[in-house]
């Protein structure tokens, strides 16, 4: 369903061109689950931004679910951001003024989903985390693992197909660590295509399939 | 997102940064309220001023003896001579029109009075029955001259609160003889005090029928004529009446001048007006550097808030989804900090009239709006750049930073 045909991304630092990814090919299947590894700096969080829709390939040709998406206009590629797309990150990124259950609110508030339907949807999203008594706390009242379920949440409840995930046990200690990665495992089990950035080497062999980058290539595919 | 999310969303952030919002709603507030209580001070001025005005009378005009256009030659002034005296028969001349309602002569002398051997000397005014209702005079006590012919020289006087307590202390004054010059009048009525400031103070003054005024001061003329037309649009056509009557019974004499009050009152409407719409105008500039400051304050709060547009976009915000929501919070703030403006500048208004009674401060309706108006026009105005920018950051670069 991801379909990435000779990707590049160059930055311009300077009068240098850097090549953070360079001639990426790629196909990653629906419910699949795989963890990108590599070195700092090898490209890897570039690349999951690209997938992501958060940046724009420098050439080459992005599909999704056999859409061309590198030539979406912004406000298609919000919409597919928002629809399609689940995206959690190191740092959480948690709006630290709304509770719990707004901040995992807010996609549907994006999308101008009814209040009635959302609420639902928030207290369900809750529920199966186990995080129904946290709905009204404030991010800064939560455990960091809490928080990153919390952020989990938020990236799945418009039911996207694909759930990003860059470093997310970055933040967090072994055990907590842990349960986020079950979180997410549960999630593929019930049919969401993830793929998890993770420098953490026992992490990354949970996952089906291994891609290993180096200097913006490709450097090993390993299924399991 | 619906109007709701928006401004629940844009309340939202407000709420989490409570000093920027305050300041922020300080600074609206006093631009919003300098408009209020400057405005309603140069209202209020010129409410005092045109009261004071028609104070003197309503539809008022006022036949003096004498052209004073400067205009045209006038072969009666250039020879020296003296105009032509107005006469109680002017008087009664002016009577005809169906558009006047009333008419009062007025005499005007100086003269001694005494009672009991008390004595000073007073302003006496000749007139007649109407002039009470002209000049919306009241009495305290007693009645106000006899509604008789003009010409009749009844010996009967009101006075003024002043004389009254001078010359009378605790006797009651009404039913007593007072002398004036060297004739008697039963005094019959007291007037009440008004504290004007421009016209005749009443209260040092005594009035008599105009027929006796014209034996005391031994003059067979008058000193002014007063007209109350109908209505204020009857007034230049009652003018030319003026104009016209008296010019055929002084022998085709143009020798009066007939002054409206209008023409003065609407004089220093005109100069008050412009005073109002100038501190008004100062005092939106005030606005307008609120509005710069929400510009300042909305670019800090995106650069402070990068990482949380950055989320928004990456959760699926549209650009133009941004820009509506950092614009709402402005307009918001713009129009909280408008609100609390109004409330402050309508309280410290209403402060300057409990302070001070003879000042109508009220605010014209238009400076309010206005106000309101340039508050919030400034607020949207100037947080377009702040909200464009934010619109434009990118995702990842916002999500990096720390
Ligand atoms: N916005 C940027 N501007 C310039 N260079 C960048 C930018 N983002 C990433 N890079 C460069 O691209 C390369 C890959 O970065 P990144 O994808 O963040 O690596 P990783 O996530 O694997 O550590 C690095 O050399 C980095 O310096
Ligand atoms: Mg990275």
């Amino acid at each position: 369903m991801i379909e990435l045909q000779h990707i590049r991304r160059d930055f311009l630092v300077g009068d240098q061109t850097v090549h953070a990814l360079d001639d990426i090919n790629l196909c990653i299947d629906r419910a699949e689950y795989v963890s990108i590894m590599g070195p700092s700096g090898s490209g890897k969080s570039t690349l999951l931004n690209l997938v992501g829709l958060l940046d724009r390939a420098t050439s080459g040709q992005y599909l999704l679910d056999g859409d061309d998406v590198t030539t979406l206009s912004d406000v298609q590629q919000a919409q597919t951001r928002n629809r399609r797309i689940g995206f959690v990150f190191q740092a959480f990124h948690l709006v630290p003024r709304l509770t719990a259950a707004e901040n995992v609110e807010l996609p549907l508030v994006l999308a101008a989903v009814p209040v009635d339907q959302r609420k639902a949807r928030v207290a369900a999203a809750l529920q199966t985390l186990n995080l129904t008594d946290r709905a009204h706390h404030k991010p800064d009242q939560l455990s960091g693992g809490q928080r990153q379920r919390i952020a989990i949440a938020r990236a799945t409840i418009t039911e996207p197909a694909v759930l990003l995930a860059d470093e997310p046990t970055g933040n967090l200690d072994h055990k907590s660590g842990g349960d986020v990665i079950d979180t997410l495992e549960a999630l593929n089990r019930r049919g969401i295509t993830l793929i998890v950035v993770t420098h953490d080497a026992e992490l990354g062999a949970r996952a089906h399939r291994r891609v290993l980058m180096r200097d913006g290539r490709v450097e090993a595919d390993t299924p399991a | 997102m619906n109007g709701r999310d928006v401004s629940s969303f844009a309340w939202g952030a407000l709420r989490g940064y409570p000093t920027r919002t305050l300041l922020m709603l300080l600074a609206m507030a006093i631009g919003v309220a300098a408009v209020v209580v400057l405005t309603s001070l140069g209202e209020g001025a010129r409410r005092y001023v045109t009261d004071q005005f028609s104070s003197l009378g309503t539809n008022l005009l006022i036949v003096l003896p004498g052209r004073s256009e400067t205009a045209g030659a006038n072969p009666t002034t250039m020879m020296g001579e003296t105009p032509r005296d107005l006469t109680l028969d002017d008087a009664l001349a002016l009577r005809r029109s169906y558009s006047v309602r009333r008419i009062a002569p007025l005499n005007v002398g100086s003269a001694d009075i005494r009672w009991r051997g008390r004595q000073r000397e007073v302003t006496v005014i000749g007139t007649n029955a109407q002039m009470l209702a002209i000049r919306h005079w009241k009495l305290s006590q007693g009645k106000f001259l006899p509604a008789t012919d003009m010409d009749l020289a009844t010996p009967v006087c009101v006075i003024g609160g002043l004389i009254r307590r001078e010359l009378f202390g605790a006797t009651r004054a009404v039913g007593e003889w007072l002398r004036i010059g060297d004739r008697r009048f039963r005094v019959i009525g007291v007037m009440r005090s008004e504290g004007r400031s421009i016209g005749v103070d009443v209260q040092e003054t005594v009035m008599i029928p105009v027929a006796s005024a014209q034996q005391l001061f031994n003059t067979p003329s008058l000193f002014r004529i007063l007209v109350e037309a109908k209505s204020r649009e009857s007034i230049p056509s009652v003018k030319q009446f003026i104009v016209d009557t008296l010019q055929e019974r002084h022998q085709g004499e143009r020798d009066v001048t007939v002054i409206t009050q209008d023409a003065v009152l609407a004089t220093f409407d005109r100069i008050f007006s412009a005073l109002t719409y100038a501190v008004g105008g100062i005092a939106a500039i005030s606005l307008m550097v609120a509005g710069i400051l929400i510009m300042n304050v909305m670019l800090v709060a995106v650069s402070q808030r990068t990482a949380e547009i950055g989320l928004l976009k990456a959760l699926g915000a549209a650009p133009r989804q941004i820009v509506t929501l950092i614009m709402a919070e402005a307009l918001l703030l713009s129009a909280l900090g408008a609100g609390s403006g109004l409330l402050l500048g309508e309280g410290a208004s209403a402060l300057i009239r409990y302070a001070f009674p003879v000042l109508p401060a009220h605010a014209p309706l238009w400076a309010a709006l206005s106000a309101v108006l340039v508050a919030l026009s400034t607020g949207l105005l100037f947080s377009l750049l702040p909200a464009r920018r934010a619109a434009r950051l990118d995702p990842v670069l916002a999500l990096a930073r720390r």
